[in-house]
C-alpha cells in the first residue's frame, strides 16, 4: 500500500496547491506532502530490506532494492527542495503574484510524482511514459523565470530530451518484440530478465543502442549533453537540485535496469559499451569544468561527470562494480542537491551567477559561503565526504577486476575535475570581497537554512558512518543489477 | 491468424502502399517551406499511421489494434493540430518562410541517405520476424527511417513549430514500427503514449507562445546566448 500512497500524495498536493488560500498554503501543503512521502519511502526501504520485494499491484506496481533506493533518494531531495522553495521562490516571485506561486507548487508536485513513478512502475512501457513525463512536467519549471535565457534553456531541454525519448521508445518496442519471440510473458523488468537468454542477441543489441542514445540524452552523456548545463543552470535553484540530483538518477536507473538483461547474452560486450560511454562523459566534463564562468553551470557539468562515473562503475561489472555504481548514485544525489542549494543561496545573496563577480563569500555570509565550500568539497570528492568513499570503492572494484586502462583514465579525469571545481569554489569563497558586495546583505530566509542543514547531514554523516539498513539496501540494489 | 475474406497478397500490397505513403509524407515534413504545410504533412502522416493500424488490426483480427487506430485517429490528426494552433496562435502557424540550416534539395538528399541507413539498421532484425515477416519487413525500416528523418528535420529547422512537428513525427515513426513488431502491447501503454503526445503538443505550444511573447520571434535557432565561451 505504501507505494500507492507514494504516488497519490504528490497528485493530491498538486491539486491542493492551486487552492487560492493565502501565500503559506501551497508551500505548506507541498512540504507536508513531501514529509509524508519521505516517511512512506523510509517504510518502503525498511520493508524491502526485511523481505525481498514490495508489491502493491502484482506486475504493475512494485519495488525491489534498487527501486526502493531511488524512491528514497527522490523523496528526500523532494523534501529538502520543497523546504528550500518555501524561502527561495517567495523571494524570487515577490508577494505580488500569488497565482504564479501556486502554479509553481502545482508543477513541483507533479514533477516529483513523475520521478517517483519511474522506480515504482514495473511495466517497461509505462516506465517510458513516466520518463517522458519527467521532461514534460519539468519544462515549465525550467522556464519559470520567464527570461529569454530561461526560455531558451527550456526549449533546448524539451527538444533534445523528447527526441531522445522517441529513440528510446523504438528501443523499448524492439525489446518487447524480442520478448515476444523469446516466448512472451509480461513486459515487466522481472520477466524480461527471466526470458533474456532466449531473446535474439541482435534484437537485444539494437534495442540497447536505441535506448542508450535515447535515455543517454536525458542523463547528459557526452555528446548528447548540450542541453544539460543550460537547463540545470537556468532553472530556479530548488528545481536544479531536483533535476541534477534525482531526475538524472531516475533515468539512469532505467538504463541500469538493462544490465542484467544484456548480460544474459554473451555476444554483446555490455561492459565496454558502458565503460566507453561513461569515460567519454567524465573526460569531456572534466575539461569543460575548467572553463566554466557560471557557478551553476559548474555543478551542472559536475553532474555530467558523475553520470559518467556511474556508467563506468556499472560497466566494470561484478558485484563490486555494481555496488560502486549504486553507492555513487546515493552519494551523488545527496551531495549534488546540497551543492545546488548552496548555489541558490549564493545567487539570492549576490544576485549574479558569474564566478568572477563573487569573491570572499565567507566574509559576506559565513552560512552561504560555508555551505558552498562544503558542497563543493563534497561533490568534488574530497575526503572525508561520502562521494570520496564511493569513488574510491569504484576504483577499487576496477583494479580488482583488472580494468587498468579504464581506471587510470577515470582517476586522471576525476583528479582534473577535482582541481577545476576547487579552483572555482576557492576563488568564490575566499579572498577579499568585492567592494559592491560589502553592503548589509539580506539574511537567508529560515526555510532555506533548514533545508541546507537537512541536506548537509547525510553528506557529512555518510562519510563516517553507514547505517546498517542503508548498507543492506545498497547490497540488495547491487544484487538486482547482476544476473 | 490471417483474415479469410481478403487475400493475404492484397493485404500486404495495401500495407506496402500505406507504408510508402507514410514515408512520402515524412519526406513532405522535410520538404515543406511553410509552417502550415509542415503541419498538413504531419496530419497526413498521422492519417497513414492510423490506416496502417487499421490494416494490421484486420490482419491480426485484433480488436486491440482497432482501438489503437481509433485513438490515433482522434489524437494525432485532430487533437494535436488543434491544440498546437490553439496554444501557439495563428500568427505563428501562418508564418511563410522557414529558415533552414541546409536548403531543401540537399535536405532531401540527406533524407534519402538516412532512409537507406534505416534499412541497414532494420535488415538484421527482420530475419527474426518469422511468419509476420512480410509486414514487419515493410513497416520496421519505414518506421525507423521516419524516426531518423524526424530527428533530421529537428536539427535543420530553426523555427519552433516545425521542430515540434519533427518531434511528433519521430514518435509517429516509432509507433509505425511499433504496431507491426509489438502488436499486442498492453493497451494502457498505447493509451498513455497517445496522452503523452498530447502533453508534448500542449507543453511545447505553451512554451512557443511564451518565447513569442518574450523574445518576439519563434526562430529558436537564433537563440544562442547560452553556450560555452
Amino acid at each position: 500500500m505504501e507505494l500507492i500512497f507514494i504516488l497519490i500524495i504528490p497528485i493530491i498536493a498538486a491539486a491542493l496547491s492551486l487552492v487560492p488560500a493565502g501565500k503559506k498554503f501551497a508551500p505548506g501543503i507541498t512540504v507536508a506532502g513531501a514529509v509524508a512521502v519521505f516517511i512512506l519511502a523510509l517504510r518502503t526501504a525498511f520493508r524491502v530490506v526485511a523481505g525481498t520485494e514490495l508489491t502493491a499491484v502484482k506486475d504493475w506496481i512494485s519495488a525491489d532494492g534498487l527501486g526502493a533506493l531511488i524512491i528514497l533518494l527522490v523523496s528526500f531531495v523532494g523534501l529538502t527542495a520543497a523546504i528550500f522553495s518555501w524561502g527561495y521562490i517567495e523571494k524570487m516571485v515577490g508577494t505580488g503574484s500569488l497565482g504564479r506561486l501556486r502554479r509553481y507548487y502545482c508543477r513541483y508536485n507533479l514533477f516529483v510524482f513523475s520521478m517517483l513513478s519511474i522506480p515504482i512502475l514495473s511495466q517497461v512501457s509505462l516506465v517510458w511514459v513516466a520518463v517522458e513525463l519527467t521532461t514534460l512536467l519539468s519544462v515549465l519549471l525550467v522556464s519559470f523565470k520567464n527570461t529569454a535565457e530561461a526560455l531558451e534553456a527550456a526549449w533546448k531541454y524539451v527538444i533534445l530530451t523528447c527526441m531522445g525519448a522517441a529513440f528510446a521508445l523504438i528501443g523499448i518496442l524492439i525489446l518487447y518484440w524480442g520478448m515476444h519471440i523469446a516466448g512472451g510473458g509480461l513486459f515487466t523488468w522481472k520477466d524480461l530478465v527471466k526470458v533474456a537468454p532466449a531473446i535474439p542477441p541482435s534484437l537485444l543489441k539494437t534495442a540497447f543502442i536505441f535506448i542508450l542514445i535515447g535515455f543517454g540524452t536525458k542523463i547528459g552523456l557526452v555528446p548528447l549533453h548540450t542541453w544539460l548545463p543550460d537547463a540545470h543552470s537556468q532553472a530556479p535553484s530548488p528545481i536544479c537540485a531536483l533535476l541534477s540530483g534525482v531526475e538524472t538518477t531516475t533515468v539512469l536507473y532505467v538504463i541500469l535496469r538493462l544490465l542484467p538483461i544484456l548480460e544474459a547474452s554473451t555476444t554483446i560486450n555490455t561492459g565496454n559499451w558502458f565503460i566507453v560511454s561513461g569515460l567519454v562523459s567524465v573526460g569531456a566534463a572534466a575539461f569543460l569544468l575548467i572553463q566554466v564562468k557560471d557557478y551553476k553551470r559548474l555543478f551542472a557539468f559536475s553532474t555530467v561527470e558523475h553520470m559518467g562515473i556511474i556508467m563506468v562503475a556499472a560497466g566494470l561489472g561484478g558485484f563490486a562494480g555494481h555496488l560502486g555504481a549504486v553507492y555513487q548514485i546515493l552519494t551523488h544525489s545527496l551531495t549534488k542537491s546540497l551543492a545546488f542549494f548552496a548555489a541558490g543561496s549564493v545567487l539570492l545573496l549576490v544576485g549574479s551567477r558569474n564566478i568572477a563577480k563573487v569573491r570572499g563569500l565567507i566574509r559576506i555570509s559565513p552560512l552561504a559561503g560555508g555551505a558552498l565550500l562544503l558542497g563543493g568539497l563534497a561533490i568534488a570528492g574530497a575526503p572525508p565526504f561520502a562521494v570520496f568513499l564511493s569513488e574510491f570503492s569504484i576504483l577499487k572494484a576496477g583494479i580488482a577486476g583488472g580494468h587498468y586502462l579504464a581506471i587510470t583514465l577515470l582517476t586522471i579525469f576525476i583528479v582534473i575535475a577535482f582541481c577545476a571545481l576547487m579552483f572555482h569554489i576557492n576563488r568564490m569563497v575566499f579572498g577579499n570581497p568585492a567592494p559592491e558586495l560589502v553592503k548589509p546583505t539580506p539574511a537567508l530566509p529560515l526555510p532555506m537554512i533548514i533545508s541546507l542543514v537537512l541536506a548537509v547531514i547525510p553528506v557529512v554523516l555518510l562519510g563516517f558512518y553507514m547505517p546498517t539498513t542503508l548498507n543492506k539496501l545498497l547490497l540488495q540494489a547491487a544484487a538486482s543489477l547482476g544476473r | 491468424m490471417i483474415a479469410q475474406s481478403m487475400t493475404p497478397t492484397l493485404l500486404t500490397q495495401l500495407n506496402a502502399l500505406t507504408g510508402g505513403l507514410f514515408l512520402l509524407s515524412t519526406f513532405g515534413v522535410i520538404a515543406m517551406r511553410q509552417v502550415l504545410g509542415c503541419l498538413k504533412m504531419f496530419i497526413l502522416q498521422s492519417l497513414f499511421l492510423a490506416s496502417s493500424a487499421l490494416l494490421l488490426s484486420y490482419y491480426h483480427s485484433s480488436l486491440h489494434l482497432l482501438a489503437v487506430a481509433a485513438i490515433t485517429l482522434v489524437v494525432k490528426p485532430l487533437l494535436i493540430p488543434y491544440l498546437l494552433r490553439r496554444t501557439v496562435g495563428d500568427k505563428v502557424t501562418s508564418r511563410r518562410e522557414i529558415s533552414q540550416v541546409l536548403n531543401i534539395p540537399t535536405s532531401l538528399l540527406i533524407a534519402a541517405g538516412l532512409t537507406i541507413f534505416a534499412y541497414f539498421i532494420a535488415k538484421p532484425l527482420i530475419a527474426y520476424s518469422g511468419a509476420g515477416g512480410i509486414i514487419i519487413g515493410v513497416n520496421l525500416p519505414i518506421g525507423i527511417s521516419a524516426l531518423l528523418l524526424g530527428a533530421y528535420a529537428l536539427t535543420v529547422r530553426r523555427e519552433a513549430v516545425p521542430q515540434t512537428i519533427g518531434i511528433l513525427s519521430m514518435e509517429n515513426g516509432a509507433f509505425f514500427a511499433g504496431i507491426s513488431i509489438a502488436s499486442n502491447l498492453p493497451f494502457i501503454a498505447e493509451l498513455s503514449a497517445a496522452f503523452d503526445a498530447l502533453i508534448i503538443a500542449l507543453v511545447m505550444g505553451i512554451l512557443i507562445r511564451k518565447i513569442h511573447e518574450r523574445v518576439g520571434s519563434t526562430s529558436v535557432g537564433e537563440m544562442k546566448t547560452l553556450r560555452e565561451v
